[in-house]
């Protein structure tokens, strides 16, 4: 016998014995199908928690003040400097006195009397402005350090103010929170993956349970536990890749319609755009996962009904 | 070529199935194995299937000591003895055909060989025109030559059938008879348990007779008498 006559065999024991113990297969597939969907949706959950998270994240910025007096070939030789720092999100964005200067007068535009103030005065009273964004809430303590140091060095002569010292307390707040979020995203993943394994292996349980007495024939009449095992393994495997496709082409409708209901709610993350995109690995994770899920829970449940 | 030697199985002080039994079986001989239910004839097929270890004694197959058998070499040692049971044991899910061919593709036989032998086979036991039913169409007769079919096709040393005719009418079980009887004319080793005289008498070979555990009687002039 070949390996692959010996292959060729066992798996079309495991396609008659999937295929003729139709009920048992069918009650399988569908307990497989609603757990890999739980697994499935916190594929979802976690990239809609992701852009949530980013979202309030990317709403956080230090905004250093420049005196007026500061020269705009220096401030842009510092905004150079600080976006080669790794824990910055580019790009650093650049205001000019001028701008912020247009920006105050178009703010004030109803305002006479400020408008007037600022006409009496000869100079831009504004000092440029850079808006910088860290790639993790944690990181803004690091880079407000650097501008700190940089205040230091020069006596304060060009930055008059950083407001990350004002804003520090929420920001620390969203910190926490933002790794909370994660936390928890992380917890409900593992638990709910955990769940669909203990559900999945105790639906494979019982239906091996059913085959007992099939199982004890065959150990009597020679075979080994390689051979009663492995159609079990492949009907197992079966269970779950049929059960990953089912729930593949049932996030097709779903998250188009989550998408169309909850809009940009969650940091404008389109859930069915994100399905598309990712495709290729989800189709790998619900089927790989449906396979190795039913094969590993099968190789378990024969088990129990080897032992001599 | 079958040595039981002071065989017993004791699962507590008050249950004992087994108490010290010796016998031996020689090769293309036919026994049969009588007494009441929980006389221990069944316990003494489960130990020689190695369904069960014996508590004391020694159970020789050929020269081997069955009970030391290394788990993997089981099945192998298995392949050696085709089984009948009274509740025939077939597969539910599986034709005539694949029941029988289970046996070989366990033996690692080919396709070729299979799709050979096992019609033949079956025509044997006359089952030819019902190789592609399942189980559940056939009637009690039917799936004991089925049965009897898978116990023979890898030409086993022995074949054990546990009271093959006991949910069978005088009919079928005397048909049953006569096919075990025919096994044993080519050449291989037959033990049959039962309580039905009549099944006996019409083999007319050695008898054992059995009573709490113990033998009490070895004949080989194949009468009933319990």
């Amino acid at each position: 016998m070949t390996i692959w006559s010996n292959f060729k065999r066992t798996a079309r024991a495991g396609f008659i014995g999937f295929w003729r113990n139709g009920f048992v297969s069918l009650a399988s597939v569908l307990i497989m199908t609603v757990t890999l969907f739980v697994f499935g949706s916190t594929i979802f959950i976690n990239a809609l928690l992701e852009a949530s998270i980013h979202e309030v994240e990317s709403r956080v910025d230090i905004n250093v003040y420049f005196s007026s007096s500061a020269k705009e070939d220096d401030i842009l030789a510092l905004k150079t400097k600080v976006e080669t720092l790794p824990e910055v999100a580019l790009p650093v964005e650049y205001i000019s006195k001028e701008d912020v200067l247009g920006n105050f007068k178009k703010h004030h535009e109803n305002d006479e009397v400020i408008l007037q103030s600022l006409d009496e005065l000869d100079v831009n009273p504004f000092g440029a402005i850079l808006n910088i964004r860290a790639k993790e809430v944690a990181q803004y303590e690091g880079i407000a350090r650097f501008f700190a140091d940089t205040q230091t060095d020069d006596g304060g002569t060009q930055i008059q103010k950083i407001n990350y010292y004002n804003n520090k307390q929420a920001i620390d707040s969203l910190g926490r929170a933002v790794d909370g979020g994660r936390k928890i995203g992380a917890s409900i993943t593992i638990a709910l993956a955990l769940l669909s394994i203990l559900i999945t292996f105790n639906t494979i349980r019982l239906s091996t349970y059913i085959a007992r007495d099939e199982i004890a024939v065959m150990r009597l009449v020679g075979a080994s536990n390689g051979f009663i095992r492995e159609p079990f393994i492949i009907a197992g495997a079966m269970y779950g890749a049929l059960a990953g496709i089912i729930v593949l082409g049932g996030f097709y409708p779903v998250t188009y319609w989550i998408a169309s209901s909850i809009g940009d709610f969650f940091g404008g993350l389109d859930l069915f755009a994100y399905y598309i995109e990712h495709f290729g690995e989800i189709t790998l994770l619900l089927v790989i996962s449906g396979i190795v899920l039913g094969s590993v829970s099968s190789f378990l449940a024969v088990r129990r009904y080897l032992r001599i | 070529m079958i040595h039981f030697d002071k065989v017993s199985k004791i699962y507590s002080d008050d249950s004992i199935a087994l108490d010290e039994v010796s016998f031996t079986v020689n090769s293309q001989e036919f026994v049969t194995i009588v007494g009441h239910s929980g006389a221990g004839k069944s316990t003494l097929i489960k130990m020689l299937l190695l369904e069960e270890k014996p508590s004391h004694g020694t159970i020789l197959f050929e020269k081997f000591d069955v009970s030391r058998l290394r788990r993997r070499d089981i099945p192998k040692y298995r392949r050696r003895i085709g089984t009948v049971f009274q509740d025939f044991k077939l597969i539910p899910n599986k034709t005539v055909f694949e029941n029988v061919a289970f046996a070989m593709e366990a033996a690692g036989r080919t396709d070729e060989e299979i799709a050979a032998d096992v019609p033949h086979v079956l025509s044997l036991v006359d089952l030819r025109k019902k190789i592609w039913n399942f189980p559940h169409e056939l009637s009690g007769g039917e799936k004991q030559r089925v049965a009897i079919a898978r116990a023979i096709i890898n030409q086993p040393d022995v074949v054990i059938a546990d009271e093959p005719t006991g949910n069978l009418d005088p009919i079928n079980a005397r048909e049953i008879v006569e096919i075990l009887k025919r096994i044993n004319s080519l050449g291989t080793t037959v033990i049959l348990t039962t309580h039905n005289k009549d099944v006996v008498d019409a083999i007319g070979k050695r008898v054992i007779t059995m009573e709490k555990g113990k033998i009490i009687r070895d004949n080989k002039d194949g009468k009933y008498a319990l």
